[in-house]
């Protein structure tokens, strides 16, 4: 028994003293419930500091203003949230109001969690009071410049951006779709990093009533968040590739035959969507690809003219003449797992031709995967740890320019070229630290080692 | 006093292959289990590209493996020598940390046959008395292959087993082992690429008669997602496999198949710097109480634990029974006790081929990478008649192109210009003829613990006395005599060779086998095995021994496979039996 149903245990026993043996074990099942919607929201993702306790906050989340400390939102009086009420707490998350009234800085995603219902808020609030443990523990403040700091400026922000009401399904949508629809915009809060933002960082959208913007793809801290729209009508690569089966998979353990996690994608992976059920896996697929698809470009490809690339890449590769500097990079550091037709292997190791990362306009999320390697999540039905190892230590800037260069422009892929300097850039922000292992997505929430 | 820990249910001690199937099995279970390993921790992180391609580091300092400091045995050929220990480790090569062997195996996953598991009763119907040696104490597992099948099935599918199916329920398939016994399922990849050696190889052992199919491989030659959700990368023939971690996690190993799967269990942790100097027992000395073990910092700790599994090198399980007072001490003089007694091994020899207008290509390759057959191995031909009884694997594998190790004619200046001319000229011209021989058991093949040497704790090493027999010899005799017939067909330019014919004795510095099998056997009787047939102790009821001192003698073949599914046998047994009702699972 972990931590976790331990408590909800003795929630349950504290309950059955106060009442009937039948609404202990509602509120048992709602517990249940709300650890699972909590999963959805993956609040522990930002609400946990690294090797901090669930919950606790602390974790400090980079925003054009300043750095934005997460809460303690576990049910501890005096730091947490133990002395909210229901309405206080539904407020927080809808409307971005504190228990005090001041307003929560919308790093909290309270405009998507607006749409959550009633009967899932509820859920939510008796899994954070009965089946969280208390956690003692003040996260530091957040103590942005002026203006920023002026917490009732939101209000305006409020206003003007974050006017979303509950979800109401939609009659002409299966009840799957609506589902899907639900996840998607609600606790999923998948707009807050696959919806471009606005000048005043409000996503563009947030549902697909608000337009072609919604889920159509943003720049995230320099990381290509791809668009999520999967419907027809694009160049045929993305999410379009993908069957809703084949993004269930994805989102159950972090790889399909298109792609593996990568980037803020895989602790996404890790802490939430890994934990969904198949049939909300399902529903969101189904959503997903319910989504008209990003116009193609002016220059894009055919399916037709990208094949010919592909083999053009392949002959060239395996032939292993008059080869450029980037092609020979990629033949000693990256053919092993990924081969000659950039295909990778199924499952295990993922395609470069068509990847999102390395095609997206701003390199960096590739460059820095080259750097400092990468590591799918150990999920509950897929385990596997394969570590893509990162090159920083035996490429320089001027190499990993080449490598990128290449990558970009091989096969079926179109990005454009990478110079030293960007990859400098990048190197610069990842510091010594995270270039030689690595980091673990599923890192402390996922202990592995030592005496428990 | 020792420091104390809180008690677990199932105490591990060694996480290679047995200790993380029985971790799987247990928790599986409901068991608390904690493993505890005398070595570092290692994770596939410990083996990204191109970390393990280092010849020196790997190939000749032995990274991998146990040092002599914490894990010498002492050695002596005869009764009468005085046995003195490794200095440097030389003839076999236990792997150290969490993985165990199983991080730096080879990768050869193959099966002994129906009749290896039941020699003894073989040989009684097989042999007129008086042609074996009388100072032969082989036996059987007291296991079948009905029994078994089904867990190396399993073990199979977790390791991602590539090769070419021979006997699909009975029915002989075309390309594959027709002497191998019937398999419920095929195997679960396709067998690895060909290489030039391979090619040559099958077509000369064809034109002989025989019956050549491809090495069964743990290097998988596909993509694999194992029974576990645990994925394998497809094999790039890299070369690196034996005394390495594979850069490109398509070895099958305790990492790639195993290990996150069970450490996601909430009921499963483990140590590492934890050496587990002994089993602790009740009183009455009927059960275990749990392990004792320094920790990384020299303190000693007691961990109680309800059942103990002793699932380390097989040459340390038979040390901790024996430091540990658990079972009768084998006596060779009056043959009785059984804690010790029938330590086997495994006869190499080969031919050394060299062909100067063959470009072979060693470093393209797997470790399994190879063609063997199987005519020669018990019941498949007559040995009676050769005076000999056992068999061996006939094969021509090419498993790694690492420069220092390349093979040389025995001519070849071991150092200076000579030398770098040798290699020069002979790089990638060599071709070997290799026999993979069983080894049985005898009065005076053994281990005890030395009565001089000790280890930095104070506790006696291992005594290990092996020879040589008669009957090896014959059989090595007997297998140059087919591999010369391989080589006439194949004509090469030069060949030398190696056997251990008559005369010939056991050496320790240079490499032969880590197949160190033995010492603590299964069976059915009380009075020639330690553990009974689910790898049960039989004086001590909640210790448990799945390795590879189990087996009363060795056959032809690599042990791995046989090691996993007799580890899944004994799991299923607790399972299913013990921890309902713990007590002896056989009456004596």
């Amino acid at each position: 028994m972990n931590r976790k149903e331990i408590m909800a245990v003795l929630a349950g026993i504290t309950t059955l003293t106060m009442a009937s043996a039948s609404s202990a074990a509602d509120s048992d099942e709602t517990v249940k419930r709300g650890e699972y919607l909590a999963r959805a929201g993956d609040c522990v993702a930002c609400h946990t500091a690294p090797g901090g306790e669930e919950f606790a906050g602390g974790l400090g989340i980079e925003s054009p203003f300043g750095m934005i400390y997460s809460t303690n939102i576990t049910p501890d009086s005096e730091t947490g949230i133990g002395d909210w009420s229901e309405e206080e707490f539904a407020a927080a998350l809808r409307d971005g109001k504190r228990a005090d009234g001041a307003n929560l800085y919308p790093a909290m995603p309270y405009p998507a969690y607006a749409k959550v219902s009633d009967e899932d808020i509820h859920a939510l609030y008796v899994y954070f009071m009965e089946g969280v443990e208390p956690v003692r523990h003040q996260p530091e403040e957040t103590s942005l410049s002026f203006p920023f700091n002026q917490r009732w400026g939101i209000s305006a922000w409020n206003w003007l951006f974050a006017d979303a009401e509950v979800f109401e399904p939609e009659a002409d949508r299966s009840e799957q779709l609506n589902r899907g629809a639900y996840l998607v915009e609600g606790l999923g809060h998948c707009g807050s990093c696959h919806t471009p933002r606005g000048l005043a960082q409000q996503e563009k959208a947030l549902d697909d009533n608000g337009g072609d913007d919604y889920l159509a793809g943003a720049d995230l801290n320099d990381w290509w968040a791809p668009s999520l729209r999967g419907g027809e009508g694009g160049d045929g690569r993305g999410l379009e590739s993908w069957s809703a089966e084949e993004i269930a998979e994805y989102l159950k353990t972090g790889r399909n035959v298109h792609a593996t996690v990568g980037g803020e994608m895989t602790s996404v992976v890790a802490h939430s969507t890994s934990h969904l059920s198949d049939e909300d896996l399902g529903s969101i697929g189904l959503y997903l690809k319910s989504l008209p698809a990003n116009p193609a470009g002016k220059d894009a490809t055919t399916a037709d003219q990208r094949r010919e690339a592909s083999e053009k890449t392949q002959a060239k590769l395996s032939a292993a003449r008059d080869l450029s500097e980037g092609e020979r990079l990629y033949l000693d550091n990256c053919s092993a797992c990924h081969f000659n037709d950039g295909m990778g292997a199924e499952r295990v190791f993922p395609p470069i031709d068509g990847n999102a990362l390395a095609n997206a306009d701003n390199p960096s999320g590739l460059i820095h995967t080259i750097l400092a390697g990468a590591q799918p999540p150990s999920t509950p039905t897929i385990p596997a740890q394969l570590p893509m190892p990162g090159f920083a230590w035996r490429l320089s800037d001027d190499e990993v320019a080449s490598l990128a260069t290449f990558v970009r422009s091989a096969w079926g892929n179109d990005g454009g070229a990478v110079n030293a300097d960007q990859v400098a850039d990048v190197r610069e922000e990842l510091g010594e630290a995270s270039l030689n292992r690595a980091v673990d997505p599923n890192g402390e929430l996922n202990e592995t080692d030592g005496a428990k | 006093m020792a420091k104390q820990q809180p008690r677990v249910d199932a105490v591990i001690v060694g996480l290679g292959w047995s200790g993380s199937i029985m971790g799987m099995e247990l928790t599986e279970a409901g068991l608390n289990v904690l493993a505890l390993e005398r070595g570092a921790d290692r994770t596939n992180e410990d083996f990204a590209y191109p970390k393990p391609a280092d010849e020196l580091q790997y190939g000749i300092r032995h990274t991998m493996m146990q040092k002599p400091k914490q894990s010498a045995v002492t050695i002596r050929r005869d009764l009468d020598e005085r046995a003195l220990p490794q200095r440097k480790l030389g003839a076999f090569l236990p792997g150290d940390g969490v993985g165990g062997a199983g991080a730096h195996w080879t990768g050869v996953l193959i099966r002994p046959t129906p009749t290896d598991l039941q020699l003894k009763s073989f040989a009684d119907q097989a042999f007129e008395p008086g042609v074996l040696q009388d100072d032969m104490q082989i036996q059987d597992f007291g296991v079948t292959w009905d029994e078994l099948e089904p867990h190396f099935t399993f073990f199979e599918k977790v390791c991602g087993q590539s090769g070419t199916t021979g006997n699909l329920n009975g029915e002989i398939q075309e390309g594959g082992d027709p002497f191998e016994g019937p398999r419920s399922e095929p195997y679960p990849l396709p067998a690895l690429q060909d290489t030039q050696n391979t090619e040559m190889f099958d077509k000369a052992a064809r034109q002989l008669g025989y019956h050549p199919f491809p090495n069964p491989s743990a290097n998988v030659s596909r993509a694999w997602t194992n029974p576990y959700g645990m994925q394998l990368g497809p094999c790039n023939y890299c070369g690196f496999c034996s005394r390495y971690g594979c850069l490109n996690y398509s070895k099958a190993s305790p990492q790639t198949c195993i290990l996150n799967a069970l450490k996601q269990r909430s009921n499963f942790a483990y140590r590492t710097h934890a050496n587990v100097t002994r089993v602790e027992l009740a009183d009455d000395g009927k059960t275990a109480t749990g392990v004792t073990y320094i920790d990384g910092d020299g303190e000693e700790v007691f961990q109680p634990a309800d059942i103990v599994i002793l699932a380390s090198y097989s040459l340390n399980n038979v040390r901790l029974m024996l430091n540990s007072k658990i079972g009768k001490p084998y006596d060779p003089v009056s043959r009785t006790g059984v804690v010790g007694r029938n330590y086997a091994y495994q006869v190499g020899g080969g031919i050394n081929m060299y062909f100067d207008d063959i470009d072979f290509n060693p470093f393209a390759t797997a470790g399994a990478t190879g063609r063997m057959f199987n005519d020669f191995s018990p019941g498949t031909f007559d040995s009676a008649q050769h005076g000999f009884i056992g068999g061996a694997k006939m094969h021509s594998s090419q498993a790694s192109g690492t420069p220092i190790k390349t093979s040389l004619p025995k001519s070849a200046p071991k150092w200076g210009k000579g030398y770098k001319d040798a290699l020069r000229e002979n790089y990638g011209h060599h071709m070997k003829l290799s026999m993979t021989g069983s080894v049985m058991s005898y009065r005076s093949n053994m281990l005890d613990l030395d009565p001089t040497w000790k280890d930095p704790y104070g506790m006696p090493l291992l005594r290990m006395t092996f020879d040589w027999k008669e009957n090896e010899q014959k059989l090595s005799r007997f297998m140059r005599d087919r591999l010369r017939e391989i080589a006439d067909v194949l004509k090469p330019d030069r060949m030398d060779e190696g056997f251990q014919l008559e005369g010939s004795h056991f050496k320790v510095t240079s490499y032969v086998s880590t197949h160190n099998v033995g010492g603590a056997a299964m069976g059915t009787d009380p009075s020639t095995s330690a553990v009974n047939r689910y790898l049960q102790s039989w004086d001590v009821h909640n210790v448990f021994v799945p390795s590879g001192s189990a087996f009363p003698q060795n056959f032809q073949a690599n042990p791995t496979d046989l090691i996993g599914a007799l580890t899944y046998w004994c799991a299923k047994k607790i399972r299913e039996d013990y921890l309902k009702n713990p007590g002896p699972l056989m009456s004596v």
